[in-house]
């Protein structure tokens, strides 16, 4: 029983150079003369930039966010109807919160984020009103929770996501007895979110039909879906965007129009979708012959082969390659601006022209770069996640 | 050639298959009994596995009948499908699917083609993991498991549509030599339960002990069938002999 205190190779620790924040450094930064040069020289470069950044965050005169704080979330929305879009807030913090009791990993995440937001909001010189609003919202949050961890309703849990779009657009748009708000008057981030969202939500079904539809064995359908995407790619999203505004009323009957918002999702619906059918059909293609004649052996038909094992397997592939899609998305909607809409870009230059704050430029786009980084870092973030949620790689 | 009889669950009669100009099977005809175990070999390319292909219809035949068990093979995806519900399929490759559990694997058939409800499938799906020896694997996927305890999951899987035949296209060819006896005895076990099945294989060893017939494919046709101890003592075709001296040394 003496050999007990003698530890064996493999209890044996590592030296104490080669782990922890020494080892580390000395590993990355520090390993040759020439790296040790280039940390330093590279600490500098930080230094200057961050320094410089610093320097005019904290120097600067932030009045022109401040005073057009609202145009940059909601754009011309008339400011006593503004409670419908934070309600659908507080409707959306319910849910989240509730993913979050229910299914936790990404919906952790999410809640977490969305929390951070609402306290930054509430920290911003909004009226009263809104910061009240903000403080219900993170509330939301902890209530969503609650009701979550309680009922456990997974199923329920799922149609309240797949309603809450339809209902939050009615909400926001007018239904009933409450007053249209035409999505003309929609701007700022309101208008880049229902922009990215619509596009997202409706592109992405549409985009995998696609890629479905060129693998088909009709020929019909299969060209119809090769013409299409090949034309759309072909095509810059700057000129379809352009046609839409310009070209649709042309083709339109007389008296029927549509609200300019709407031509432009259409353009963002269409155009992404065919870059997603492209991700997908390499998602499909990626999948083994042996998958589809195993489920065709077992007496499934081709749809409940597609639905059950080809697309689950292929769409978990794409999952990178689609959300960099998405972020793209996101990030194209600034277009619009250019086509005349008041979304966050949109705002930004009409900020930026304003009398009062001449040579202003630089504040305001800071601010909505900061407010476009925030966004696809955490659609970047979540993506990732996902992907470890459904082992990507692993089985 | 017999006549087919109301025994014979499979009925083949000169069957012929191209891919491109490539004539893959010529004229191939063979009866199977109900509960006959016939093993298929051969030399690579001589179309054996495209044989028991088109006894599913993964692939098609251009020329001649397939009649299994009274349903003839057409182009009507009815019949083909009802007839892959009879007719349980073993790959050289497994193809389980990776994105589902071993339970999930062996419920998907029975519950969404056979209707099942989910319990009935899962006890379906309990019993015959019991049966392949590997109950404990349940939740597990696929990726998880050795290569054996897969093939024992996917026969499990086609037994799951309780099938009247079974097909196995090379079932041990990609197992390492220690796995390939725990899924020889699984087939063993399934031969004496009385299934009908066509293996094709080149474990003699399986052949000699377990087969009530085997076929010699060579060049898209069969050189020569019979009981196995006519095969391998006394082939008549030099063929027959020139192989298996091959694959038996």
């Amino acid at each position: 029983m003496t050999t007990q205190t003698q530890p064996t190779p493999d209890t044996l620790k590592p030296p104490a150079t080669s782990v922890g924040v020494i080892g580390w450094l000395r590993k990355n930064l520090f390993s040759t003369w020439y790296n040790a040069l280039l940390t330093f020289i590279a600490l500098y470069g930080i230094y200057l930039v961050v320094g410089s950044l610093w320097n005019f965050i904290s120097t600067t005169d932030w009045s022109v966010i401040t005073a057009n704080l609202r145009l940059f979330m909601v754009g011309r929305y008339p400011a006593e109807e503004t409670w419908r879009v934070l309600a659908s807030l507080a409707l959306f913090a319910l849910l989240v919160g509730a993913s979050w009791a229910v299914w936790g990993g990404v919906a952790r995440a999410a809640a977490i984020l969305l929390a951070s937001v609402f306290f930054t909001a509430m920290v911003l010189p909004f009226g009263a009103n809104e910061r009240l609003w903000m403080a219900g919202n993170l509330a939301c949050i902890g209530i969503g929770f609650g009701i979550g961890y309680i009922t456990r309703a997974r199923r329920v849990l799922v149609w309240a996501w797949l309603a809450s779009l339809p209902l939050i657009a009615l909400l926001l748009y007018g239904v009933g007895g409450l007053p249209r708000v035409a999505t003309d008057l929609w701007g700022g981030l309101l208008l880049t979110l229902a922009l990215s969202i619509v596009g997202i939500v409706a592109s992405f079904p549409l985009g995998v039909l696609l890629a479905v539809g060129r693998q088909s064995s009709y020929p019909a359908i299969r060209w119809f879906c090769v013409a299409y995407i090949e034309l759309i790619r072909g095509v810059p999203l700057i000129t379809l965007l352009f046609m839409m505004q310009i070209m649709l009323p042309l083709f339109l009957p007389e008296g029927l129009t549509v609200e300019r918002v709407m031509r432009a999702m259409v353009a963002f619906i269409l155009f992404t979708a065919a870059y997603i059918a492209e991700v997908v059909r390499g998602g499909l293609q990626a999948i083994p012959r042996g998958q589809a004649e195993a489920a065709r052996a077992l007496g499934l038909n081709g749809i409940l082969t597609l639905l059950l094992i080809i697309l689950p397997q292929a769409l978990r592939l794409t999952i990178p390659a689609m959300m960099g899609q998405f972020i793209s998305l996101f990030k194209d909607t600034s277009l619009v601006a250019i086509v005349g809409l008041l979304d966050l870009a949109g705002i930004a230059n009409a900020a930026a022209n304003q009398p009062d704050f001449l040579g202003r430029q630089a504040e305001v786009y800071l601010f909505i770069a900061l407010i476009y980084f925030v966004f696809s870092a955490a659609m970047a973030y979540g993506s990732r996640r996902l992907e470890k949620t459904l082992g990507v790689g692993e089985r | 050639m017999a006549e087919a009889t109301d025994n014979d669950i499979i009925v083949v009669r000169d069957v012929h298959k191209w891919y491109g100009q490539f004539h893959a099977l010529r004229g191939v005809s063979m009866n199977v009994k109900r509960g006959e175990v016939v093993v298929i070999f051969g030399p690579s390319g001589s179309g054996k596995s495209t044989f028991i292909r088109t006894i599913n219809r993964l692939e098609e035949h251009q020329r001649g009948q397939i009649i299994v068990d009274g349903i003839e093979l057409t182009n009507d995806i009815r019949n083909i499908e009802a007839i892959r519900m009879e007719v349980g399929m073993v790959f050289q490759s497994f193809n389980l699917f990776p994105h589902l559990t071993v339970m999930q694997n062996i419920t998907l058939a029975p519950t969404w083609v056979r209707k099942w409800s989910r319990a009935q499938a899962e006890a379906k799906a309990m019993e015959l993991l019991k049966r392949v020896g590997i109950p404990e694997q349940a939740g597990k996927f696929p990726g998880q498991l050795s290569g054996g305890q897969q093939q024992r999951v996917a026969i499990a899987r086609a037994l799951a549509m309780q099938p009247k035949i079974m097909l196995f296209d090379e079932p041990t060819s990609a197992l390492d030599p220690e796995m390939i006896k725990e899924v020889l005895d699984v087939m063993t076990d399934l031969a004496e339960s009385g299934m009908t099945m066509l293996v094709v294989s080149h474990e003699m060893g399986f052949a000699r002990s377990v087969a009530h017939r085997l076929v010699f494919f060579d060049a898209g046709v069969i050189v020569e069938q019979g009981a196995p101890r006519d095969i391998f003592f006394n082939p008549a075709e030099e063929r027959t002999k020139k192989f298996l001296s091959q694959i038996l040394q």
